[in-house]
């Protein structure tokens, strides 16, 4: 008998990688970073400030095992292990509760931070957004935080506010994007700013007999005002860099670019050994990168000790 | 004279017909997709069970986030308005209605003759409304009913940490999962609206009687839970989701097919600043 599974369009999968041109063993100083949010995890291993490995996660419904479930994925495929780590940073939500961490810094810090080593030291802002909050930051060029303003209350303008939407819509959360311009007319914004109400709204668009796309577009739409609203009020300064689940929806991405009249720098990574390589560019391990970098500048200037057992 | 009251709010009609003051009958319904349809419907049946027809009716006002959506209605009025009809009639010494329906959470403020002194009103957020404890007796996988009486049971008070109701959504299955009794989440999500209605109501100023109406007012557990808040009593009266209603057919009676009413709107406060 086959079982219909219950599709689950809001569930992107969890992915992870590690470096095939790195020896661990020559390495130094083997840092890394956990970063537990409310609905994903990753963790990060860099050796000598270099990106090793790395896992993107679903967080749990318990912050310590959500933080091995993804340090054990990132090191799955590799023989590295958690005693070999000199040093381990945790950030995001949980960032208390990383059992394997030695220090927690906050997700400002590491996202401004993961933001200046993945797109560069031209950055000045960055918008992220994780699965349960949005945030503006502005940055010097070392990737230091100068302010911010966050968003963690309100779903809307959040990954869960387009997760839930995919799943009302039925339609995966990474096809969202690229849906969302196979219409023929830009449709006006989905008015609610609540992503409850919202999810009326659509029932009753979806009962007039719009079409699916232009629902999506008109969500999409109301996504990136919501953002605009967010960076406005912080006040924006190029080179503009976004990083999180939603740097990967072109739907989001280009809609706020066109409202705030500013291009968002490509995703791909800034330094050229690393674009050259085609390494992966993977947008939600902004926060993890930054806490290892961290941990690694501590290591080197003397702040910290090795945690190392083996 | 025959007059009717017809409340489309976001989730429910109610229907109230009377009759010199006396309500001839009523009944209430789920507004649905088609709002207009659902109006039409009901009204007939509820001019059924008052042995009426139509034409029996010599005023229709209407009222409710949908109330433009009744046709055959002689004029509209505020739900603000309606309520404070509503409840002046049922309870002379009214001072402060709370209003929680589906959509929209109100604090109204009135004058011993009825009239409306002060409203504010949270419309733009799910928190503080009906939506709110719906989501959470989902999660919870029980009726509303059922979480209301529950609520009643427990004697901890646990804070929620979610405003949202898609964040809270969550956070009650985070809960669940760390075996904490569904007596003590029931109350922790009915202490969390409370909190965001005290906060309406707030803006209004709170002075006994204090009334509350609208669906909401109908979870028992709820009303304990905003009393907390408040510190203060709350009379609910009977059938407390049909004032808005028995309001229009008040002012139906009155000669009155339309009112204005300043409303002062609370806006989402959700964006922390900092520099580190």
């Amino acid at each position: 008998m086959v079982e219909a599974k219950k599709v689950e369009f809001w569930r992107w999968p969890e992915t992870s990688w590690v470096n095939p041109d790195i020896d661990w063993k020559k390495g130094k100083f083997i840092t890394a970073g956990i970063d537990v949010g409310s609905v994903s995890s990753q963790a990060v291993v860099m050796v000598d400030g270099e990106l090793y490995a790395y896992s993107n996660t679903r967080t749990g419904y318990d912050s310590p095992e959500s933080a091995w479930k993804c340090l054990n994925m990132a090191l799955e495929k590799s023989d590295l292990t958690a005693d070999n780590l000199d040093y381990c940073i945790g950030t995001g939500y949980g960032r208390v509760n990383v059992p394997m961490a030695q220090r927690a810094i906050t997700e400002i810090a590491c996202h401004a931070r993961g933001a200046n080593f993945m797109y560069g030291p031209e950055v000045r802002t960055v918008m992220d957004m994780g699965g349960q909050d949005c945030k503006a930051i502005r940055c010097d060029n070392r990737g230091a935080v100068m302010k911010f303003m966050m968003n963690d209350k309100c779903a809307a303008g959040t990954g869960r506010g387009m997760e839930v939407f995919a799943d009302l819509i039925g339609v995966p959360v990474w096809e969202i994007g690229e849906r969302s311009f196979q219409i023929e007319k830009e449709p006006p914004m989905i008015s609610s700013t609540c992503a409850v109400f919202a999810k009326t709204e659509v029932v009753g668009l979806l009962q007039e007999g719009v079409p699916e796309n232009d629902i999506i577009a008109a969500y999409c739409s109301a996504m990136a005002h919501r953002i605009c609203e967010l960076l406005n009020r912080l006040g924006i300064e190029e080179k503009f860099v976004i990083t999180g689940g939603i740097a990967k929806n072109i739907g989001v991405v280009k809609r706020l670019e066109k409202e705030m009249g500013v291009t968002t720098v490509e995703l791909t990574w800034y330094a050229p050994k690393m674009r050259d390589k085609g390494l992966p560019f993977e947008t939600q391990i902004a926060g993890g990168i930054g806490a290892a970098v961290f941990g690694a500048a501590m290591l080197e200037r003397g702040k910290a000790k090795s945690a190392r057992k083996a | 004279m025959i007059v009717a009251g017809i409340d489309v709010g976001g989730k429910n009609v109610h229907i109230v017909i009377a009759r010199n003051g006396d309500i001839m009958a009523k009944a209430g319904a789920p507004s649905g997709i088609n709002k207009a349809e659902a109006v039409e419907q009901l009204y007939d049946e509820t001019l059924k069970k008052a042995g009426l027809k139509r034409e029996d009716v010599s005023q229709v006002v209407a009222t409710g986030s949908s109330g433009q959506r009744v046709a055959f209605a002689g004029g509209v009025i505020p739900d603000a308005a309606a309520d404070a009809r509503g409840v002046i009639r049922l309870i002379p010494s009214a001072r402060t209605i709370i209003d929680v329906g589906a959509e929209e959470g109100r604090a109204i403020k009135i004058s011993p003759e009825g009239k409306v002194l002060d409203f504010a009103i949270n419309e733009k957020c799910a928190a503080g409304t009906g939506t709110f404890v719906d989501t959470m007796a989902r999660a919870l996988e029980i009726p509303i009913e059922e979480m209301s009486k529950i609520s009643l049971q427990s004697t901890k008070s646990i804070p929620m940490n979610a405003q949202c109701a898609i964040f809270g959504e969550s956070e009650v299955v985070s809960l669940i999962h760390q075996k904490t009794s569904r007596q003590d989440i029931a109350r922790a999500v009915h202490d969390a609206i409370a909190g965001r209605v005290g906060s309406v109501a707030r803006i209004v100023g709170i002075e006994n009687d204090i009334v509350m109406i609208g669906g909401v007012a109908r979870n028992d557990g709820f009303v304990e839970s905003l009393k907390r808040e408040l510190e203060m009593d709350i009379r609910v009266p009977e059938n407390p989701d049909f004032v808005g209603a028995l309001g229009a057919a008040a002012a139906a009676a009155a000669g009155i097919t339309g009112e204005k009413v300043e409303a002062r709107v609370v806006e989402k406060e959700t964006i922390e600043e900092g520099t580190t």
